[in-house]
């Protein structure tokens, strides 16, 4: 259970977040979502514990703040929207950063799943820094995943924290990453993830938190929050959703600002 | 960790590389150690050198001297100098998360060495029991300050929201340099005769005066930062990632850099404090290790103090025969050496200095 209370943050004088709850539970993939500057980033490093904040999170029953990071790395992994790497790594010696210690011998296998899984067999000896973009990010998401492989362990729920993880993927992968998400929370792990993508988020997110201007507008499901007046007030343009017989949802700004329509 | 090793290698995994390297340094470090005691003004050979290793009685009363009380003390001190040194530099560098992270180059061994002349300077004033308290500590322990307050200032400047700008390090390193090097000026300006003949004798950059005392004063706080080194490998390997990444997966990153710099002021504080400043084998050393078997730290570290103390020793035998039988400074030769291949390196890393 992933509980954030009241989560206000500040950077220098100005507010980004105005006293914003949300609540993950297991099992499903929840997304943050809302406009440039909205604060949807800036929650999910309140969330994760990298910005200061005030208020109280809470993940498994860890306070965030007092926990101490081994403690929360064994249950959750953290991909940011960009990981500049310093040194010329090979993709190998990236991912078995995700591994702990403690890691056994079988373990070893896992970086080669954990890469078969972002789809990079092969990639095992290439140096990261070589790769393209995407590459780079799927890399970023087998360290995480190497790292918190089990979505359950010890009865426990795992969890992955994903900021913005398709946003420099093609189309092919970014369905590929959202459904290692979705597989992950259907094994009984929890996922949290930035979303800019409002078609891939009907797709595969099981609860949506909008954000606008710092403000939480509302946290429910897909179907109660992509909706033509809730977004259309949060992204300051037309946007009309629909249903394709097929796919189901899809959301379709048709119109640069509101005053337009 | 060692399990995973045990493991049939993936491709991409150097780490077997790595220990085969270290096998092959501790070789060399093997000959260096061997080809600086049996070098030198004096007659003493190589041979005698390493007969004397199997029993000292064949060696007369003043080879012996030569051998034990030069020779031996100048190359453990070479030895400590070079490790601290080169691992320094390796450590900086994973902190700084960037490869031209040098104590030489960012100031750090300027603020050594102005911990250093004070205390020689000001030492003078102390009362005799608390001189005596310290004896030959006093030096290195202040060096060692000098270190520790430059390299946290230097990292308060340079980096923010743990991201470390290069230019910014680099432009830092040059004015607490400066300003060290003014403060050593007007030091220098307040020291008597004898002091002077102290500074000028250790600012020349030298392992060419080494005594057991010596090598006694700077051992402990150098091998106490050698041992530390291994507990940060992981760490910095982390950081690679940034700090953010690293806390993520489980480093306790404020702990890592605290440790990391008091690390590096220990070495660098001792080793400039009985050498002088030696330059360049902090970015060589770890740069060379980095191109052959990668920048995991685990192997980074130790390969570093390896080939570091390898490397000053060779450096030391060039320093003491190339104007046989009088002696270059061991600074101007690791210059003359390291000056060309830091260039080298600018070359090939134009683009992080646009950063």
């Amino acid at each position: 259970m992933l509980d954030a209370k009241e989560i206000t943050v500040d950077y220098g004088r100005t507010r980004i977040l105005h006293a914003v709850d949300f609540t993950a539970r297991p099992g499903r993939v929840v997304a943050i979502v809302g406009p440039n500057g909205s604060g949807k980033t800036t929650l999910m490093r309140a969330l994760t514990g990298e910005a200061d904040y005030g208020g109280q999170v809470r993940l498994n029953g860890h306070d965030i703040v007092a926990a101490k990071p081994w403690d929360l790395a064994a249950i959750r992994g953290v991909l940011p929207q960009a990981t500049p790497l310093a040194f010329p790594f090979t993709v190998v010696e990236v991912v078995r950063l995700g591994l702990s210690r403690g890691v056994a011998a079988a373990d070893i296998g896992l970086i080669g799943q954990a890469l078969a899984r972002v789809g990079l067999s092969g990639f095992e000896g290439r140096f990261c820094q070589e790769l393209s973009g995407g590459e780079q990010q799927r890399v970023q998401l087998a360290r995480v995943l190497a790292q918190v492989w089990q979505p359950v362990e010890n009865g426990m729920p795992r969890w992955l924290f994903l900021d913005e993880p398709v946003s420099a993927l093609d189309i092919g992968h970014q369905l590929q990453v959202m459904q290692i998400a979705r597989d992950y929370a259907d094994a009984g792990g929890g996922v949290v993830a930035v979303m800019h993508d409002l078609n891939l988020t009907a797709i595969f997110a099981d609860e949506v938190a909008l954000i606008s201007q710092g403000h939480l507008l509302g946290q429910a499901a897909p179907a109660d929050i992509l909706r033509d007046d809730l977004l259309s007030r949060a992204y300051d343009c037309a946007v009309r959703v629909n249903t394709a017989p097929a796919s189901g949802t899809f959301i379709l700004p048709h119109a640069a600002r509101m005053a337009a329509q | 960790m060692q399990d995973i090793e045990s493991a049939a290698p993936l491709p991409g995994d150097r780490s077997r590389q790595a220990r085969a390297l270290s096998g092959l340094l501790l070789v060399l470090l093997g000959f260096a150690a061997l080809l600086s005691l049996g070098t030198g003004a004096s007659g003493v050979s190589l041979g005698n050198a390493v007969k004397s290793l199997v029993s000292a009685q064949e060696l007369s009363p003043r080879d012996r001297i030569v051998l034990f009380d030069i020779r031996l003390p100048r190359m453990v001190m070479g030895m400590l100098v070079g490790a601290a040194l080169a691992v320094s530099g390796a450590v900086l560098q994973g902190l700084f998360r960037n490869p031209l992270a040098d104590p030489g180059l960012v100031g750090v061994s300027a603020g050594a060495g102005l911990g250093a002349i004070t205390a020689i300077v000001l030492g003078g004033f102390l009362p005799a029991s608390a001189a005596a308290l310290f004896g030959y500590y006093l030096v290195p322990v202040a060096a060692f300050f000098g270190g520790w307050a430059t390299t946290l200032i230097l990292y308060r400047v340079s980096t923010r929201r743990g991201r470390t700008s290069v230019a910014t390090m680099l432009l830092a390193g040059i004015a607490l340099g400066a300003l060290a090097g003014a403060v050593q000026g007007i030091l220098v300006y307040m020291a008597d005769d004898a002091q002077l003949r102290t500074l000028t004798f250790w600012g020349m950059g030298s392992v060419a005066g080494a005594t057991w005392s010596k090598v006694l004063a700077a051992a402990p706080l150098i091998c106490l930062a050698l041992a530390t080194a291994p507990f940060l490998a992981r760490g910095l390997n982390a950081l690679a990632l940034g700090e953010a990444a690293a806390a993520h997966i489980g480093i306790p990153v404020q702990r890592l850099k605290n440790t990391a710099i008091l690390m590096v002021a220990g070495a660098v504080g001792a080793a400039v404090a009985v050498s002088g400043g030696i330059g360049f084998v902090g970015i060589v050393v770890p740069h060379l290790l980095r191109l052959v078997v990668g920048p995991d730290h685990r192997f980074l570290l130790l390969n570093s103090a390896l080939l570091g103390a390898a490397l000053l020793l060779c450096a030391d035998v060039i320093s003491r025969t190339i104007i046989a039988p009088a002696e270059l400074p061991i600074g101007i030769v690791t210059a003359v050496l390291g000056g060309p291949f830091f260039l080298w390196i600018l070359l090939r890393q134009r683009g992080l200095l646009d950063m």
